[in-house]
């Protein structure tokens, strides 16, 4: 690049992308310094959704959060939801029924799998295939069907309570869940021969942007990021909670199939995989789930002894940490959320650097990002 | 390793910079440590074989009652222990050095504590508003902030 | 709709008399015949802030098929009829989404999809960075509430929105003026 340079002078041109742009997941804001079509610097802009829930935490009950973690990553509602009472719980140590722990790995497996289908369809609609995109909508449209029996809502559940569930699961759900996982299963190899090995699809994310596994873990990508880069990671297992030490399940981790580990490719890769895993999960729960109470007794309102906790959760898009003070009173006294997401987009300057323009946008669809987690 | 270990390895080296070891109720555990040293201590902890804290996994602005706190939570994907470090600051122009070069993802929390909390970070190679707008006044998380009744005209 | 050239038939001076059947003709209201392009052909601004734009999605997509009603999402405002916005709008987006309305051609109408765009939503209290409602940035044509609501919902406020535009009149409006 810098030869060419010398022998026919350029000029940088800066280029905004967003933060109404279609294909940045919501309002994300790119400054893009780019040599013609070659990006030399890519700078993140974001809290354009700032919604101060780190404030709003301060000023509400634990119990008042909850349906404010719905609206963290409404991707995974159920995953957050879940999250929430857990840390809570560990700071008040609460002891929660083996039944509700049950549902709750359930709820946020199938939250998983929905999470990851929105993934994999607005991903592919980015890099121009739209058709996968409605593929993946009508699975989805399943698994929200199900949610609705459960909780009446479609998006944003509220369903996970501190010391349990809201309420037991209805009539023949684990059997409906398990029709749904007998229809979902053979579909994963069928996005596969839809769009996982096109050609096209291959070679404009095989070694493309590629995160070295010093880097993912130096710049805290986690999840299936962190997994993409080749890295054998995963809360579930590594830092187990719940009841998922009772459940045998893979790991997924990018293998550079298709190019370099830790490419475009294979978080994607990973996040079709896991899908595959969670359908596992799910069926071992199932069999595995127990008769009994779904709620522990909780008062409303309650105050947690003086402390300070990080709970951190493997959800769809990494690790959603936790970390809360109480001072004895009914509000926590400080709240912070580790947002996946937002550690994520801190890597995207240096991966992006050399990229071509269209590359950005494959770049933001692999990682997966959702507007609301990063700016809270 | 367990964190009254961590602490003594780390008061071995750096002596009266690391002041205090929070147990009780604290989980993780916290060294309390001296501002000005913080990020030689973060080095030490990445770097140290017996340590390996390879993860920042969060690193948050807390503004306690008296005074206000930076709080790093480490993890070693390597061995798999955890610790928290704490180090305090004074309520009037906090700031303590930056840690961006021991870990990298150490910027954008940075940039939101200094956002949300006013903390300034010595020797950050980029440190902005991250959330708010560039022209926000005052810092939102502080406990005696004071919501605007405008913000460009349009009612907060 | 006036005599089809490719019929061969006789010249304007014949007069409308000696139309026969086979020429194309249609009368009409003007006023109905523009309302009823407009209607259906709303072409929505992709304007997705938060958690409302997934149903919007999922209400585009395939099982609701929002398409039915000659509604089809556009990336730019330029080539947009109507903005559905669709979720929270903090302070910083604030110009933002006033720079969009003012891109998009006439005639424009905004539906405000949920509660956070309606009033704030569950962030109206205790959030510093919310706007309480988009209505204070731009007019809005049609509320629809939830949180977020239901695809069902949106397609009823795309339908009240159409409604709407049945009852406007281009022509006497501007005969009185």
């Amino acid at each position: 690049m810098k030869a060419r340079a010398e022998a026919l002078p350029t000029q940088e041109m800066l280029i905004n992308m967003g933060p109404q742009h279609p294909s940045t997941h919501g309002v994300l804001r790119v400054i893009l310094r780019t040599d013609g079509e070659v990006v030399v610097n890519a700078r993140p802009d974001v809290g354009y959704l700032h919604r101060a829930l780190e404030k709003i935490g301060e000023r509400v009950t634990y119990a008042q959060f909850m349906p404010f973690t719905d609206r963290l990553d409404y991707l995974a509602s159920m995953n957050c939801n879940a999250a929430w009472a857990w840390a809570v719980e560990k700071l008040a140590g609460i002891e929660v029924p083996e039944r509700a722990e049950y549902i709750r790995v359930i709820v946020c497996e199938l939250n998983r799998i929905s999470s990851h289908l929105i993934a994999f369809g607005s991903f592919t609609a980015d890099m121009g295939a739209f058709t996968p995109f409605l593929y993946a909508i009508r699975e989805r449209e399943r698994i929200n069907d199900l949610f609705e029996e459960i909780c009446g809502n479609r998006l944003t559940y509220n369903y996970v309570r501190i010391g349990g569930v809201s309420a037991d699961l209805p009539d023949r759900f684990l059997e409906k869940t398990k029709e749904f996982l007998d229809y979902f299963d053979p579909k994963i190899p069928e996005y596969n021969d839809l769009i996982s090995y096109n050609k096209i699809f291959v070679h404009r994310l095989a070694n493309v942007a590629v995160a070295t596994p010093e880097d993912a873990v130096a710049y805290g990508l986690t999840g299936p990021n962190l997994r993409g880069s080749g890295v054998r990671f995963d809360l579930r297992r590594n830092e187990p909670y719940s009841v998922y030490p009772k459940i045998d399940f893979d790991i997924c981790v990018g293998t550079g199939e298709r190019g370099t580990v830790g490419d475009c490719f294979d978080r994607y890769m990973v996040r079709i995989n896991e899908m595959r895993e969670s359908v596992k999960i799910l069926r071992q729960a199932i069999a595995q789930i127990p008769d009994g109470p779904v709620m522990a007794k909780v008062p409303r309102v309650f105050k947690p002894p003086v402390g300070e906790v990080y709970f951190r959760a493997e959800n769809p898009r990494g690790e959603t940490g936790i970390y809360l003070i109480s001072d004895g009173t009914v509000n926590p006294y400080r709240l912070k959320i580790r947002a996946p997401s937002f550690v994520t987009m801190n890597i995207f300057e240096k991966i992006t650097r050399g990229l071509m323009i269209a590359d950005i946008v494959a770049v933001i669809g692999s990682f997966d990002i959702i507007l609301p987690e990063i700016d809270r | 390793m367990e964190p009254k270990a961590i602490f003594e390895a780390v008061r071995a080296t750096f002596g009266e910079a690391v002041s205090e070891l929070q147990e009780e109720g604290f989980r993780p555990a916290f060294l309390v440590v001296s501002p000005e040293k913080v990020r030689e201590i973060g080095r030490f902890l990445r770097d140290d074989p017996a340590m390996k804290f390879d993860s920042l996994m969060c690193l948050s602005g807390v503004d306690y009652p008296d005074r206000f706190a930076v709080v790093y939570h480490l993890h070693s994907l390597a061995i798999g222990h955890r610790i928290g470090v704490k180090a305090y600051l004074p309520r009037e122009s906090p700031s303590l050095p930056s840690v961006d070069g021991v870990w990298p993802t150490a910027n954008f929390h940075e940039r939101e504590a200094f956002d949300l909390f006013g903390i300034v970070f010595e020797g950050s190679w980029d440190l902005r508003r991250i959330l708010l707008p560039e022209d926000w006044e005052g810092h939102p998380l502080r406990k005696d902030y004071k919501y605007p009744e405008f913000y460009h005209g349009i009612k907060v | 709709m006036s005599q089809d050239p490719a019929q061969g038939g006789p010249g304007p001076a014949a007069g409308p008399g000696a139309l026969g059947p086979e020429a194309h003709v249609m009368v009409g209201n003007a006023d109905k015949f523009i309302n009823w392009c407009r209607r259906s052909s709303l072409w929505y601004l992709l304007f997705a802030t938060a958690c409302c734009g997934i149903e919007l999605m999922q209400t585009g997509a395939s099982r609701y098929d929002l398409d039915r009603f000659g509604a089809v999402f556009r990336a730019t405002p330029r080539q947009s009829d109507l903005m559905i916005v669709a979720g929270t709008v903090t302070h910083k987006m604030a110009e933002r989404l006033i720079r969009l309305y003012e891109q998009m051609p006439e005639p424009k109408y905004v539906i405000s999809m949920g509660s956070c765009a309606n009033t704030g939503g569950p962030f109206y209290k205790d959030s510093y960075c919310v706007v309480k409602g988009v209505d204070l940035l731009v007019p809005v044509d049609v509320y629809v509430p939830g949180c977020p609501p239901r695809p069902e919902a949106l397609i009823d406020g795309i339908i009240k929105l159409q409604k709407i535009i049945d009852q406007k009149r281009n022509f006497a409006a501007a005969a009185k003026a």
